[in-house]
């Protein structure tokens, strides 16, 4: 099935939030994907990071239930080789903190093993908190 | 001996101790102490991203600040900060540059940090510790060498944060060379990874240990298809990340043999010759001290 | 002084809203005027013939009309007054129409403002002096920087119209970039086949003297008087003994890689510099010959039966007078290696565009250079549009260069699976998509997207390459034998020095910036300087010739009459006052000032005009035909004689490109806006001395408005730069005196941002009427006397 994506008042406010809180500005977006070919983490995704840029110009609010905005692991692989100079890890955070602001979090601590979380080196948890929960 | 100030994170003291004491003993061989900050903040790991978000630089710039006022107060000959971690490297790095750069945001900052003695400026500068190492030059480190790595193949893996993004890397962010350059300097043979660049998986190994595997696993892979014996790292994840994720590697793939993954900091000890103890060679889940012992690295 | 004033009715344009019968008493009652009248339309038929009359039967010495803008019918009038028998520049207009009654509805306003203006220009007028164009011999001698298609071409059509050409070339042989390639798109012509003839033609032209192996060392002078140094590098091999035998060669030890076919084959240290040289000569490459780097060799002396081998040989110079010159040093291609994440240097099987033309142009006549294996990928825009590599600009043909070789190599053996990935496929010129569609129908793959890196198989040196389909929404991790990589094209290094010695500009891009881009593309702001082909920026081999010939046609225009006319609006110097400080020479941004005999002289054939020497001269020395400082002061003066004590008035320095014609167009386009600004108009902004602002403000000036050319489309150099570095030196006089610095407004202006002069403007009267200290008669007094301390203060200041 063919989605359609609407141009209204809400996707232009929609675009214009993320470009607000990433700091990016998406129109300057070639769509030339070298984001996503350079994306470590692009195997677990369900759009590419191309992709997402696009939907946030369109203003398409349904980025926001991607696998990609949370799996993107601010690498800044992308970031190092856009030829618009655009960061596109910045754009995911925007998207996560407009999630996580709204209390939604990705991961839950309670459900993780405790014996598990005492191998890893306090950075990892400090990270994952920081990016994944709100 | 210089004294300079090193900030450790939330990691160095703990789970990584060894990277630290590794680097502590390897700094005082080169004549630098590695004097550890008094008080310190926890950086936060990941450097905020939002435009709107400063709540999160307060802690990095704290650290700063404090950095700036021991050095001046101890007299320290050197007044940069010295970091081992890459994700505190690249924290640090990047607060302190937007603090340099946004003078809004730099005095909002010193709105929230009003308990502190004195006002953030901008003005100390954060070094990695491999950075130093590049200054003291490559010549007098490969003087130090007492125990040439002659006939081990050594891969070295990057990652991310020690080049990315290019404004706060320590080199060329799809060429580097600086911890060749130092392999090289203890006459390792230096093997060329084509993924040494390429993300760990980061964090993510608290939520989804198979991705990162499968990740540690092409890295791994391809540096020892390159022919590498043994990698280094600079970073607690990375070196997290590469060396315990092979236990869920090996699940997956049956056939891969296992690789050890040292700070390089480790290396240098051997190569300096300087007692093990603090080494911490036996911390970790790849133990490299059969493949050391095999090429005579190590003395039973 | 005999002075006519005529105001114009435009029909009711301005007639509507000023009230010219009015102007027309109170001008009157200025000295000098000999009559006031008002023309229904000064610009017909009619009111020029009366204009006529009036001048021989009142025996007028100077012409006032105020009516439409300067920029509109200065030039008609002008050429009037020269029929009646007056020096055109004994004449000044008022411009009530764009700048008074088209933007100022209130008439009472708009006359009292109209009323100024017409003040002003009777003023200026009582100060013009009788100005002469000079004329210049100019002879028919030209120099050819650069020996592509586009200085071939250039060279040819110069020559051919009995021009002398000199033509310079870095190279031992002329042909450019295009000789090394295969074929040309989009009509597959043999590059060697149709430069060729041409390469001869060059050789043999009895009006071409061609200098291969030759650098530029030196160029002075101007237009019609440059001195060009030339130097004749040491070939090692003397030319006229050489039979081009080759058996030096065969016997040389020394092996180099060969630039003529892209590090892809060797050659000797004695070598031949391709198939198709011209001239078809041996040389010595002193870099790598042995014999040359001090260890003994002498092989090809000893085999050299005709005794043409010279070790010795110095390099030469050679000086030439030249009339006109162009440049044409073309591209380097993008230095992949750059581009780590492709890996060209590291993975053998990586290759550049530029060594596929050369593995096919050899193809027929023997073993490939290279295997190129079955499945190959270009990639695109390499270098170009790409802020990574720090370049942003579109190098317009390697989309087409791609499309070319990608069908060349199909051709060669139709099993071949060739892909382009591209981001954006540019097809923009003639039979280009025909072309494109071809390629397509050949079952070339083109693929949307830009690969991100590339990995090699340490053993089989197979090419992984990671990209994203961006219109599946896919990965494609593709395996290839063979990456071919598009480089884009970049500014030659080669252009830099010669841009140097001429203080050429560059575009953003690093190109040579062209005088205008609509109407004067192949010129330079450089009088008697052309550009031509890819040293102006990427293009294809058509669009390179077409250039080369309008640049020739450009140059014979200026040549072919034997003699041209210099401007008279030229800087002048009082040698009176002039105690030879040299100030003024660092100070002119293309070298016009000289020094004879310990005083300073304008180059009047060199100077453009601008006046922005005028204020370095602590002497005040320096002053600019028809914007004299008399002038100027004049002007000023009336501009605020008649304003009213509670009034707010802004004076707006326009520069005559781009500010002067912005305040028109806001007018054109009925814009009205606040009525208290009066405009002077000038060359450049440059020309006002930070004493002439103090003295605006010291006559009852409230903010002082500049608004000069954007840099970029400026016909001066360095004016903005003067511009602010003299309000600084105002504003650290004005500011003790406590005169709020912000009251000096700067502006880079285009001509058709109208908003901004609009914004600009109220801002500045919001900030004079009531965000800054009031100007009280004291201050202004003081000012006033300050105004005058400025020059001799100057020195520290600036420091
Ligand atoms: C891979 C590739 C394929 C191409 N294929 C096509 C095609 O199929 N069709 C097409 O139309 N176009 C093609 N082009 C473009 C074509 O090469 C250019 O349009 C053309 O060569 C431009 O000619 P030019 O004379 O301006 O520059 P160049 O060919 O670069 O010539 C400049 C000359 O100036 C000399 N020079 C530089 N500096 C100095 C100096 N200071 N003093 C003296 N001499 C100097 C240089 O040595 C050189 O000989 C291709 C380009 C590339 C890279
Ligand atoms: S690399 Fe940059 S320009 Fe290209 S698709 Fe990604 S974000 Fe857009
Ligand atoms: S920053 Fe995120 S989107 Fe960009 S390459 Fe890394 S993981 Fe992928
Ligand atoms: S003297 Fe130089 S050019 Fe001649 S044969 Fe020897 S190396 Fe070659
Ligand atoms: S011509 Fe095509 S390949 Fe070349 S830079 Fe432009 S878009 Fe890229």
């Amino acid at each position: 099935m063919i989605k359609k994506i609407l141009i209204n008042d809400a996707s232009e406010a929609f675009c214009k939030k993320v470009n607000e809180l990433s700091g990016e500005t998406v129109s300057r977006c070639d769509q030339c994907g070298t984001c996503t070919g350079s994306c470590p983490m692009i195997i677990e995704m369900d759009i590419t990071p191309s992709q997402m840029m696009r939907l946030v110009l369109l203003g398409d609010e349904s980025v926001m239930e991607t696998k990609t905005i949370w799996i993107c692991a601010s690498c800044y692989s992308c970031t190092a080789r856009c030829p618009r100079g655009l960061d596109a890890s910045k754009v995911a955070e925007a998207l996560r903190q407009i999630k996580l602001r709204q209390a939604i979090d990705y991961m839950h601590m309670e459900d993780m093993d405790p014996e598990e979380l005492k191998k890893f080196p306090q950075m990892v948890l400090v990270a994952a908190y920081r990016k994944l929960t709100g | 001996m210089k004294r300079i100030p090193y900030y450790p994170g939330c990691s160095l003291q703990t789970k990584a101790k060894h990277f630290e004491t590794s680097a502590m003993a390897v700094a005082e061989a080169l004549d630098y102490e590695l004097v550890t900050l008094p008080r310190w903040n926890c950086c936060g790991a990941v450097h905020s991203l939002t435009t709107d978000d400063l709540m999160h630089h307060v802690a990095p710039v704290t650290t700063l600040l404090r950095s700036k006022e021991f050095s001046a107060e101890n007299h320290l000959d050197d007044s940069r900060l010295v970091v081992l971690c890459a994700m505190c490297l690249n924290v640090l790095k990047r607060t302190n540059k937007r603090v340099q750069e946004l003078l809004e945001d730099r005095t909002k900052i010193n709105d929230f940090m009003y308990l502190e003695n004195s006002k953030y400026d901008g003005s100390t500068i954060v070094i990695h510790f491999l950075e130093l190492l590049r200054e003291i030059g490559w010549e007098t480190l490969s003087q130090k060498v007492k125990h040439p790595l002659s006939n081990l193949a050594v891969s070295p893996y990057y990652g991310c944060l020690l080049l990315r993004p290019k404004e706060v890397g320590i080199d060329n962010p799809e060429a580097p060379t600086i911890q060749e350059d130092l392999l090289k300097s203890l006459d390792a043979k230096v093997i060329e990874n084509p993924l040494k660049n390429r993300c760990c998986g980061s964090y993510h190994t608290l939520v989804d240990k198979d991705v990162v595997a499968e990740l540690g696993y092409d890295i791994l892979i391809n540096a020892q298809k390159a022919g590498a014996e043994i990698i280094t790292t600079s970073c607690p994840l990375c070196a997290f990340n590469l060396d315990q994720r092979q236990e869920n590697i090996l699940k997956k793939h049956p056939d891969f043999t296992k690789i050890p993954v040292v700070y390089f900091t480790e290396l240098m000890m051997i190569a300096f010759d300087l007692p093990l103890e603090k080494a911490g060679l036996d911390m970790h889940y790849v133990d490299p001290r059969p493949l050391l012992l095999k090429k005579e690295m190590l003395h039973e | 002084m005999r002075i006519g004033v005529y105001i114009c009715h435009c029909g009711g344009n301005i007639a509507d809203v000023v009230d010219v019968k009015k102007i027309c008493e109170t001008v009157q009652q200025q000295d000098d005027i000999i009559f006031t009248k008002d023309l229904e339309h000064t610009c017909s038929e009619e009111g020029q013939q009366t204009i006529v009359n009036d001048i021989k039967e009142n025996n007028l010495d100077r012409v006032v009309i105020a009516a439409c803008s300067p920029l509109f019918h200065e030039k008609t009038f002008m050429k009037l007054l020269e029929k009646a028998g007056l020096n055109p520049y004994m004449f000044e207009m008022a411009n009530i129409r764009e700048q008074c009654s088209w933007c100022h509805p209130s008439k009472g306003n708009a006359t009292r403002k109209a009323e100024d203006l017409v003040n002003m220009a009777v003023k200026k007028s009582k100060f013009d002096k009788p100005l002469q164009k000079t004329s210049m011999t100019i002879g028919k001698r030209v120099l050819v920087v650069g020996g592509g298609i586009a200085g071939i071409q250039a060279s040819l059509d110069l020559g051919d119209s009995g021009f002398e050409v000199f033509m310079v070339e870095k190279e031992p042989s002329i042909g450019g970039k295009m000789a090394k390639l295969s074929k040309t798109f989009p009509t597959e012509d043999c590059a060697t086949c149709i430069i060729g003839p041409k390469l001869t033609d060059v050789a043999t032209h009895p009006n071409i003297h061609l200098y291969t192996y030759t650098e530029i060392k030196d160029i002075q002078g101007f237009l019609g008087n440059f001195t060009v140094t030339l130097r004749k590098k040491a070939r090692h091999v003397i030319q006229e003994k050489c039979v081009s035998c080759g058996i030096c060669a065969e016997k040389c030890p020394t092996k180099v890689p060969d630039e003529f076919n892209e590090g892809l084959s060797e050659r000797k240290a004695i070598y031949i510099h391709s198939p198709i040289a011209v001239p078809r000569k041996y040389i010595i490459d002193e870099e790598n010959c042995r014999q040359l780097n001090g260890q003994r060799c002498g092989i090809c002396e000893k085999v050299c039966v005709q005794g043409a081998i010279d070790y010795l040989q110095p390099d030469e110079e050679e000086v030439l007078k030249i009339d006109t010159i162009i440049i044409a040093t073309g591209y380097d291609t993008f230095q992949p290696e750059l581009k780590a994440v492709y890996g060209y240097g590291k993975f053998e099987n990586v290759i550049t565009a530029l060594q596929l033309e050369r593995i096919i142009a050899t193809g027929s006549s023997g073993p490939p250079l290279r295997p190129l294996g079955n499945r190959i990928a270009f990639i695109q825009c390499v270098g170009s549009r790409d802020e990574q590599a720090g370049h942003e600009h579109c190098s317009r043909i390697c989309c087409m260069y791609a499309t070319k070789l990608a069908q060349l190599v199909k051709r060669i053996n139709p099993n071949r699976e060739v892909y382009i990935f591209y981001t954006d496929l540019r097809a923009y010129g003639k039979g280009f998509e025909e072309y494109y569609k071809r390629a397509q129908n050949a079952g070339i793959k083109f693929i949307r997207g830009r690969t991100a890196e590339i990995l090699e198989d340490p053993k089989t040196k197979k090419l992984f390459m990671r990209v994203e389909d961006t219109l599946s929404r896919q990965m494609i991790e593709g395996e290839f034998d063979v990456v071919v990589l598009s480089n884009g094209l970049m500014p030659a290094k080669g252009t830099d020095p010669v841009a140097n010695l001429l203080k050429l500009v560059k575009s953003p891009d690093g190109f040579l910036q062209e005088a205008h881009p609509k109407f004067r593309p192949v010129d330079t702001l450089v009088d008697g300087v052309f550009i031509a082909g890819c040293a102006q920026g990427p293009k294809d081999i058509p669009d390179t010739v077409s250039q080369a010939s309008a640049a020739a046609a450009r140059a014979i225009r200026l040549m072919n009459k034997g003699q041209y006319d210099i401007e008279p609006i030229t800087a002048f110097i009082d040698p009176d006052l002039c105690d030879g400080c040299e100030k003024c020479i660092p100070a002119c941004p293309i070298k016009a000032i000289q020094m004879i005999d310990g005083k300073a002289f304008v180059q009047g054939a060199l100077c453009k005009g601008c006046g922005l020497c005028c204020a370095y001269c602590p002497k005040e020395a320096i002053d600019l035909a028809y914007y004299t400082k008399n002038q100027i002061m004049g002007e000023i003066e009336l501009a605020l004689s008649s304003k009213k004590p509670d009034e707010t008035r802004i004076l707006i320095f326009a520069d005559n490109t781009c500010a002067y014609r912005l305040a028109d167009n806001v007018g054109t386009a009925r814009l009205s806006y606040p009525h208290e600004t009066r405009v002077i108009r000038l060359p450049s902004c440059s020309r006002i001395t930070p004493s002439m602002m103090l003295y605006a403000f010291a006559k009852g000036a409230d903010g002082l408005f500049f608004g000069e050319c954007d840099h970029k489309a400026s016909p001066y150099t360095g004016a903005s730069e003067a511009i602010q570095r003299n309000i600084r030196i105002a504003h650290s006089i004005m500011e003790p005196i406590g005169v709020d610095g912000n009251r000096i407004y700067f502006a880079e202006l285009l001509a058709s941002l109208l908003t901004d002069y609009y914004k600009a403007i109220t801002n500045l009267i919001k900030i004079a009427k009531k965000e800054a200290r009031p100007l009280t008669d004291e201050i202004r007094q003081q000012l006033l006397s300050s105004s005058k301390q400025v020059l001799s203060e100057e020195k520290e200041v600036i420091r």
